[in-house]
């Protein structure tokens, strides 16, 4: 288990200065950062200020130790300035990331609950209306854009209804009602994949031999259902919970710009609609970090769960 | 599939046949319930509605323009007629022109903030998302396809730099490399096409590899390289018709997602530059008068809505007639 461990571990590593070789050279190809700062010639600059500037940033060095001295700051935790609004990228990163975290985690327990249960029932009681109506929510859920869940679900429960609130947050127990539609429209996706995952695991197993076998020694239908076969239904619906943490990513950019929620995916959104390309670029790494992240834990819980790999 | 122990209702342990063997509608037209006919006919609307959209104004499907605002028609709702001025006007000219005096054009479902008709810039959108999902999803299905067949086929080194290689392109996230794209190479078209074809590539290369890995050990391969034939013409002659199965299935449950990154990417402003319709961008332009015009948002979104949908079934259509082993999908 450790050298599989051990393996992942520097998996991830590599991964990473994979994604800040992207990242670098997507800054680069830009073309000269300095422009983003000045126009060429502009402001009054004379040519040694523009000069200045360079050697400030570094540009007078080739570009593999260019490379080299940026992820220096960056692994010390410096990723530059904002363009606009002039404060360290890092602190607005730190000061959005946890209402991400918040809303990723509610969606993704959201989605754990309704998707899990719906696609055991849909499988067990097979061709019964729960079936039908776990499948139906299935089709919707994977077949309708985010965003438009997002935009209709202002209009009927904060526009025509007047039940919950549809943008900013608010202060203590409030806070709970505005997460309710974010979250719910965040969940609704992963609930549905979830659900088709979890249905077509259960059913496989439901058919195999020991549950025949289970059955006919004379254990109980719940004993089967819930020790015999969801445990081993579980491994697929959990490899998919990292690859659905993942489609936050995606999620809650969309999410976090239909409610405008302060989050890091509305912080990428504006900041590419304004051209801040340093906070553009910070918000990638940590997206990708995350994804790091959350692909080791998964595969520590995937080796606790089965013990296949955990020997292997 | 024919029997299948159900466990948990009353019945437990019956065994329960295909529920209809015989085809209640006859041979003739057994096809009805063997094909997903709904699904292949939204499609085949779709394509109609996108091949309608260039004809000309008035006396045309719609009778409106996709891009000219009119500014008369602001957020009139479904059904509504065009307003009394434009009506008068465009008779007024027909019969100073001696033409035929055209009907009063009628926004079936609404007009947007600037007076252009929801439907008609619909089909324009279908237009240009069927083109856009059409080389994109090509470009990604022969790339994809290469380059799985490349891992699966010379293995060791090449099988693990391409694949780790594969591991570091998806712990990027998509939609922001997306977003620093369009900002770096601007929008366009061209640019939209690219960045799909990013997103439908990589399902290709892991099911395709997997094929390879256990076609390569066939006899007939050996059979192949011991006769003296160079590993493209294996590839090509041997490998590849036996993977196309797999290719297709992938490639008609992939568009479905297409769309929805597409129209993802047009509500995020990265789309194709407006004043052209996507469906997506459709959506986004709606989002601040919904309570205004509901239509606006509401039928560009239903409309991506049932395409998916439709793509998802014929999806899964082809998958369980050619390749049943690609269930998980």
């Amino acid at each position: 288990m450790y050298k599989f461990l051990l393996r992942r571990l520097v998996f991830s590593i590599f991964t990473l200065i994979g994604a800040t070789v992207i990242v670098f050279t997507l800054s680069r190809v830009m073309g000269d950062p300095r422009l983003l700062y000045a126009q060429e010639g502009g402001y009054g600059m004379t040519q040694e200020q523009y000069d200045h500037m360079g050697e400030t940033l570094g540009l007078n060095h080739p570009l593999l130790v260019q490379y080299f001295l940026w992820v220096g700051d960056v692994v010390q935790g410096d990723l530059g300035q904002s363009l606009l609004a002039r404060n360290d990228v890092t602190d607005l990163i730190l000061q959005k990331a946890p209402n991400t975290l918040r809303l990723g985690l509610v969606s993704w327990t959201l989605a754990t609950i309704i998707g899990i249960p719906l696609g055991v029932m849909s499988a067990v009681k097979r061709g019964s209306l729960w079936d039908y109506i776990g499948r139906t929510f299935a089709l919707f859920g994977q077949a309708l854009p985010v965003f438009w869940i997002g935009i209709m679900a202002i209009l009927f429960f904060s526009v025509k209804l007047d039940w919950l609130p549809a943008g900013q947050r608010g202060e203590g127990f409030g806070q709970i009602k505005h997460f309710i539609l974010p979250s719910m429209t965040l969940a609704l996706a992963a609930a549905a994949s979830y659900l088709r995952l979890t249905r077509s695991a259960m059913l496989e197993i439901l058919d195999s031999e020991y549950i025949k076998l289970a059955r006919a020694k004379g254990v109980g239908t719940q004993m089967v259902i819930w020790k015999h076969a969801f445990k081993n239904a579980l491994i697929p619906p959990l490899t998919l919970s990292a690859l659905l943490l993942v489609g936050f990513i995606t999620g809650t950019v969309v999410v976090e710009t239909v409610f405008t929620w302060p989050g890091l995916g509305r912080l990428a959104v504006t900041s590419t609609t304004q051209n801040d390309f340093p906070v553009m670029t910070g918000v990638v790494l940590m997206f990708a970090l995350m994804y790091v992240v959350i692909n080791l834990l998964t595969d520590l819980t995937y080796a606790l769960v089965d013990p296949r790999i955990r020997i292997g | 599939m024919a029997t299948r122990v159900s466990i948990g209702d009353d019945t437990s342990f019956a065994v329960v046949g295909r529920a209809k063997q015989k085809n209640w509608i006859g041979r003739k037209w057994a096809f009805i319930t063997e094909w997903p006919i709904l699904p292949i006919s939204m499609i085949s609307l779709l394509i109609v509605m996108a091949l309608l959209a260039d004809t000309p104004l008035y006396g045309g499907v719609t009778g409106f323009d996709p891009v000219r605002p009119v500014l008369g028609d602001r957020l009139y709702g479904p059904g509504s007629f065009q307003n009394e001025r434009d009506t008068t006007r465009a008779i007024e000219k027909a019969e100073k022109n001696g033409t035929a005096i055209p009907d009063r054009p009628r926004h079936w479902l609404g007009a947007d903030q600037f007076g252009r008709d929801v439907l008609t810039r619909l089909m324009k959108g279908a237009q240009i998302s069927l083109l856009i999902l059409l080389i994109a999803t090509s470009v990604g299905m022969i790339f994809g396809t290469t380059y799985g067949l490349a891992a699966g086929y010379f293995g060791g080194y090449a099988d693990e730099i391409l694949m780790r290689a594969l591991d570091v392109y998806f712990s990027i996230p998509y939609i922001l490399l997306a977003l620093v794209a369009v900002i770096v190479f601007g929008q366009s078209v061209v640019i939209m096409m690219g960045l799909l074809a990013l997103l439908a590539w990589p399902p290709f290369v892991r099911n395709v590899r997997a094929e390879v890995l256990s076609l390569k050990e066939r006899d007939y391969v050996s059979a192949a390289r011991a006769t003296g034939a160079s590993d493209i013409w294996i590839m090509w002659k041997h490998i590849v018709p036996n993977v196309i199965n797999t290719v297709i299935v992938i490639a008609t449950l992939r568009v479905g997602q297409l769309i929805l990154a597409e129209a993802i990417l047009s509500f995020l402003g990265a789309g194709v530059p407006p004043p052209t319709p996507t469906w997506g961008a459709m959506v986004a332009e709606g989002r601040d008068y919904v309570e205004a015009g509901w239509w606006i948002s509401f039928f560009p979104g239903i409309m991506i809505f049932l395409l998916v949908m439709s793509l998802n079934f014929i999806g899964d259509w082809f998958r369980d007639k050619f390749d049943p082993r690609l269930r998980n999908l």
